[in-house]
């Protein structure tokens, strides 16, 4: 254990990615007591005399929206959203695609091989446009938002975990363990899944970038998570039509995207090559 | 390779009967009533039943999946609610817009990601080599929209070098297909350096290092084409991406192709538009895939078909 923090520790851009995924957790935990204002408050001194968004100030350090609310603590309370939609999204769907990877490669003959033709369908479904026709048929809020990711997003997962899983129950182990007369259920869960725990990490690590993203590209098609709850996506999808006028409503949702997208991408990579010695050094 | 054509061909069949069934179903999750939907508000009780029956839907479940299909096979796609046309003939129409978008889409990433890549691989471990992968990562985890409504506020407004939108010319093109090539390019910059990192470990190039080439020889000569070979099978499978990308990247930019079909059409949420665009997106990404298979074989013969 030990050795592998240091190991993460040398891999500067792992740690990089680890301290920002440090930060956005902890802005997301710490909003109300971060933010200057409450997100939803629309003040009347945060639009100009012409009423358009005031840009960033003292009193406002990241300007302010169309309705004169306070861009910075939106985007601190936009954290807890994408936080949510990314832990609860995204673990459902590596539950949903550890168990099915698993007791695919594990059952194997037809059983096995049908669940996975399964998986290719689901892959050849373009995710945005399945997530939109979901979303777009169920009236978005940020649980069907998160319903929708998860359905969209088991499906690598599940892949990946399969064909480990079909490699290890070839093992003499795993033989040697039915000999024994153990069950399939404690084969699966005593035996097979503690040696999938990391690629598990792995992948729910670099799954929770494609999770922030996917929110956020739901949220600025307008069938994301409902508004006055505030997210990045939906802060770019509102002041989309003002952007040239106001670009910090763009720009700093759009950093903060790209920054949680890119920390937990950072950090997944780092754990692949920490964690899965024959990727290291690629 | 005959046999290899037909199982693959097979295969991609059935996935798009897979896609067809989910369509299908998903079209019954919809709480509105589609009859209701094309009828209008003030329709009789008389004229729903009869518009219910013209369009078979008091039938039982499997013969409108039949006829749903067959009618797919016909190329009906169904009609839209709102616009009263066919579904076949709006993609249709919108169907060029989004392909030059894509043509456009894939030379960008060929063109960032493979020199990109090349040359982060000869500088393997130094500093210009971690830079190109930050931005390579950073390319990958950069959403579309963010990325294209930056290129239009830097490129289009400050500088005024392209067009803020519209379809027509070059200058058009640029912007929206840098924009769905930026992520790709991320990908093809890692995949090109991991590819060409192995094939320099080769002992031919060694041998050409030996015989006392220029290193600039060695690499983009002798080990590039090897190194290239399997980036080329993956353009195949940028589609799916290109799909979903496309929705985005077309609403930003106002580029009149089938993703901005499909993002009006969620404005108004006009399903059979919706579905449409997926069963085409999934046709073409069932083909990409196929494309690749194929391909793949052909390029490089040591992969082998099974």
């Amino acid at each position: 254990m030990a050795s592998i923090f240091k190991r993460i520790a040398r891999d500067r851009l792992g740690l990089a990615g680890i301290v920002i995924v440090a930060l956005f957790v902890a802005a997301a935990l710490a909003a109300p007591w971060l933010a200057p204002y409450d997100p939803n408050e629309q003040f009347f001194e945060g639009l100009t005399l012409e009423g358009s968004p005031k840009p960033p100030s003292l009193e406002f350090l990241l300007g302010t929206d169309l309705l004169g609310r306070d861009l910075l603590s939106r985007l601190l309370y936009g954290a807890r959203t994408s936080l949510v939609i990314g832990v609860v999204a995204n673990g459902a769907a590596v539950i949903i695609g550890t168990l099915l990877g698993l007791i695919a490669g594990y059952a194997g003959g037809w059983l096995g091989s049908a669940m996975m033709r399964f998986t290719d369908l689901m892959m050849a479904f373009p995710a945005l446009l399945l997530a939109i026709a979901l979303a777009a048929i169920f009236a978005p809020s940020l649980w069907i938002v998160a319903m929708v990711i998860a359905l969209v997003n088991w499906v690598q997962i599940a892949r990946v975990i399969y064909t480990e899983t079909r490699t290890l129950t070839t093992r003499e182990y795993i033989e040697a363990s039915r000999a024994l007369g153990a069950g399939h259920a404690r084969i699966v869960f005593v035996h097979l899944l503690p040696h999938l725990v990391p690629t598990i990490l792995v992948w729910a690590t670099l799954g929770i970038a494609t999770t922030v993203l996917l929110e956020a590209t739901l949220s600025f098609l307008g069938i994301g998570v409902r508004p006055p709850t505030p997210s990045w996506g939906g802060i770019i999808f509102e002041s989309q039509s003002y952007f040239l006028s106001a670009p910090w409503l763009v720009f700093f949702p759009g950093i903060a995207i790209m920054l949680a997208a890119l920390a937990f991408n950072l950090m997944g990579d780092a754990l692949r090559d920490v964690l899965d010695p024959t990727q290291r050094g690629r | 390779m005959g046999r290899y054509l037909i199982r693959r061909l097979a295969a991609a069949l059935l996935i798009l009967l897979g896609v067809t069934a989910i369509t299908f179903t998903l079209s019954f999750l919809i709480p509105a009533d589609p009859v209701r939907m094309i009828a209008g508000r003030s329709a009789t009780p008389e004229t729903i039943e009869s518009i219910r029956h013209q369009l078979g839907l008091d039938r039982p479940v499997y013969e409108q999946y039949a006829s749903y299909v067959l009618r797919l096979a016909q190329g009906d796609l169904g009609r839209s609610y709102v616009q009263k046309t066919e579904v076949g003939t709006l993609i249709w129409s919108r169907l060029p817009a989004t392909l030059l978008l894509m043509a456009g889409a894939i030379f960008f990433e060929l063109a960032i990601g493979i020199p990109a890549g090349i040359y982060a691989a000869t500088k393997r471990g130094r500093r210009s080599d971690r830079g190109i992968m930050i931005l390579s990562f950073a390319g990958v985890s950069a959403p579309q929209f963010v990325v294209g409504l930056l290129l239009l506020y830097i490129f289009a407004y400050r500088f005024g070098w392209f067009p803020m939108s519209g379809y027509g010319t070059l200058g058009h093109l640029i912007l929206p297909a840098l924009t769905l090539g930026i992520a790709g390019g991320g990908w093809y910059s890692r995949m090109m350096r991991s590819s060409m990192i192995e094939v320099l470990r080769q002992d031919y190039v060694r041998t050409a290092r030996a015989k006392g080439l220029a290193e600039r020889s060695v690499v983009l000569v002798h080990a590039l084409r090897n190194a290239i070979l399997p980036i080329t099978a993956m353009i195949g499978l940028d589609i799916g991406l290109f799909m979903s990308g496309a929705v985005v990247v077309e609403s930003v930019f106002g580029w009149p192709g089938i993703g901005q079909l499909a993002w009006q059409a969620i404005q108004r949420l006009d399903i059979p538009i919706i579905m449409g665009v997926t069963l085409v997106a999934a046709a073409a990404i069932v083909v990409g895939n196929l494309l690749a298979d194929l391909i793949a074989p052909l390029v490089d013969p040591r992969v082998r078909l099974r």
